[in-house]
């Protein structure tokens, strides 16, 4: 058991600093995957992932594998993305998930484009589905700071964030929270993506968001509960995701979303809150 | 009796199409005011233009030494994520954002005034249910139990007693009742025009533009009712300036 379980992580520092950047971006993409999911903003996240792409390119471009060069990238063009999709749809006859798409396929392919104008093809591999056995210090102090700035961020906005996802036209009466509240989130949205697109790549980022919050809902019956949940399952794939992708030799990082999408079928099938089986089953009727 | 809303030329709307077009008129602290008229009359977005949420396109809403923020605004359910993972007593101390606002706390005193809103609704015992469990009237109650506790001074609500049932919309209308004899002004929006015959001293009918204010009996006639579905088309994308306010 230890040799399987424990072994990896004493004997290799690589192995350590993947395991703490794996928990770190799980803790702080669970809160932001929620609140995407229960917005019915998911296409929205994929799109800002895709987003980062170009933007981190640009870095990459000008300067290298420079982490600064590439954050600040990946956090300008993630933004304009995410605002500007909004302004199309809000300003023209487009709906909002034609506008995300367009600019999604746009990004991916324009972000390929500058990698391959420097880089390898070993660079664009990392840039599409990171590399989390590859973390420096840097890297993960950064991703550990977006984590922290992210869950204070969210207690701040927590309150006009419930509200706007459930009842807006509310908090328009009571309230002038509710835009600053929604583009705190969108920024929230974009720096965790940032995150996670050094562990797992521009298109396997958003999983670790996405994936747990969705196991939450079949587990839990409030928000907080469903944040929680997601944070343990998040976790917990980044750990087993590591350790089978070490036996097994497979890449790490989808191994970790793979994981996640087990977890998720699993619950699927068996999760309390609307899993199939549950629901499926013969139970007695209830008194009253 | 002096005034708690007064109109000055109001027109509202989206996109340039106005919804509500140049309404003038006051209404009484105190009063108890239908507003009735067919769909797409901009009954609902009087009442978001009223509480600020939709911008004036002309004219204004005086509220007469209010602040907008201090307007109880009941919305239409169908407006109300009622998949969000949320419990009664989380949706209903909403209500107390005034004095909470981002961090104040819930203390005891609150915990309390949550409790009796939500038992003078008649839910005690649903506090722990998620919204998404509850039944239209149920979830009707509920929005209720939030404007008790918002105990504001002016009241609007949009379709308060749509696809609800019989009970529950009498037990609501006496909370409505309640506020107008506490000398609250409440303004609601309503289908049921045998509802608003037999119990509001006063209505307001509205195609887009005022067509009658007054007693039930005097503006409830079949011609202006008439009147009112003939104005209530759909917007024309073609229409021409308005020219009143240049004039």
């Amino acid at each position: 058991m230890y040799d399987l379980l424990i072994a990896p992580f004493v004997d290799f520092e690589f192995m350590r600093r993947a395991l703490a950047g794996a928990v770190v971006i799980a803790i702080g993409g669970a809160p932001v995957g929620v609140f995407l999911m229960l917005r019915r903003m998911s296409l929205m996240g994929d799109t800002m992932a895709h987003a980062i792409l170009p933007g981190a390119a640009i870095g990459f471009l000008v300067s290298g594998l420079n982490l600064f060069a590439m954050t600040a990238g990946g956090l300008i063009v993630g933004l304009a993305v995410a605002l500007s999709a909004g302004a199309i749809a809000r300003l023209t006859q487009l709906k909002e998930d034609a506008a995300l798409a367009a600019f999604f396929l746009v990004s991916l392919a324009l972000g390929v484009t500058i990698v391959s104008m420097r880089g390898t093809n070993v660079d664009l591999l990392n840039f599409l589905f990171g590399s989390v056995l590859a973390l420096d210090n840097e890297t993960l102090l950064l991703m550990a700071t977006i984590t922290t700035i992210s869950l204070i961020v969210f207690a701040v906005i927590w309150r006009p964030l419930v509200l706007e996802s459930v009842d807006p036209e509310f908090l328009r009466s009571v309230s002038r929270s509710g835009a600053p509240a929604h583009i705190a989130f969108l920024t929230l949205v974009v720096m965790n993506l940032v995150a996670g697109f050094f562990a797992l790549g521009t298109i396997l980022s958003v999983g670790i968001m996405i994936v747990p919050a969705a196991i939450g809902r079949f587990w839990a019956r409030d928000v907080s509960s469903m944040i929680l949940v997601a944070i343990g399952a998040g976790v917990f794939s980044g750990i087993a995701g590591l350790v089978i992708s070490f036996h097994a030799g497979t890449p790490s990082g989808p191994t970790i979303i793979l994981v996640a999408g087990a977890l998720y079928v699993l619950s699927v099938l068996v999760g309390r809150v609307g899993g199939i089986l549950p629901r499926l089953l013969p139970r007695r009727h209830l008194e009253a | 009796m002096p005034a708690q809303l007064v109109f000055h030329d109001l027109t509202l709307g989206y996109d340039r199409h106005p919804a509500v077009h140049h309404l003038d008129g006051a209404v009484a602290r105190g009063a108890l005011l239908a507003v009735v008229g067919p769909n797409g009359a901009g009954k609902s977005t009087l009442f978001k233009g009223i509480v600020g949420i939709v911008p004036t396109l002309a004219g204004s809403v005086d509220l007469c030494g209010l602040d907008q923020r201090e307007v109880a605004y009941l919305p239409q359910v169908p407006d109300i994520e009622r998949s969000f993972p949320i419990h009664v007593y989380d949706f209903v101390a909403m209500g107390l954002w005034r004095k909470t606002g981002l961090f104040g706390g819930i203390g005891q005193k609150e915990r309390k005034q949550i409790h009796a809103a939500i038992a003078t609704v008649g839910l005690t015992g649903f506090e722990r249910r998620p919204i998404g469990n509850l039944s239209g009237g149920q979830m009707q109650r509920v929005l209720f139990a939030r404007l008790l506790l918002q105990d504001a001074q002016l009241i609007v609500l949009d379709e308060p007693f749509n696809a609800i049932d019989a009970k529950t919309a009498a037990d609501l209308f006496d909370l409505i009742r309640h506020w107008h004899a506490e000398g609250r002004t409440v303004l609601a929006a309503l289908h049921d025009l045998d509802l608003v015959r037999a119990r509001f001293p006063e209505v307001l009918l509205l195609a887009r533009e005022p067509i009658g204010r007054g007693t039930a009996a005097e503006v409830l006639t079949q011609e202006n009712l008439a009147r009112a579905r003939r104005m209530c088309e759909a917007f024309d994308d073609q229409a021409a300036e308005c020219r009143v306010a240049a004039e």
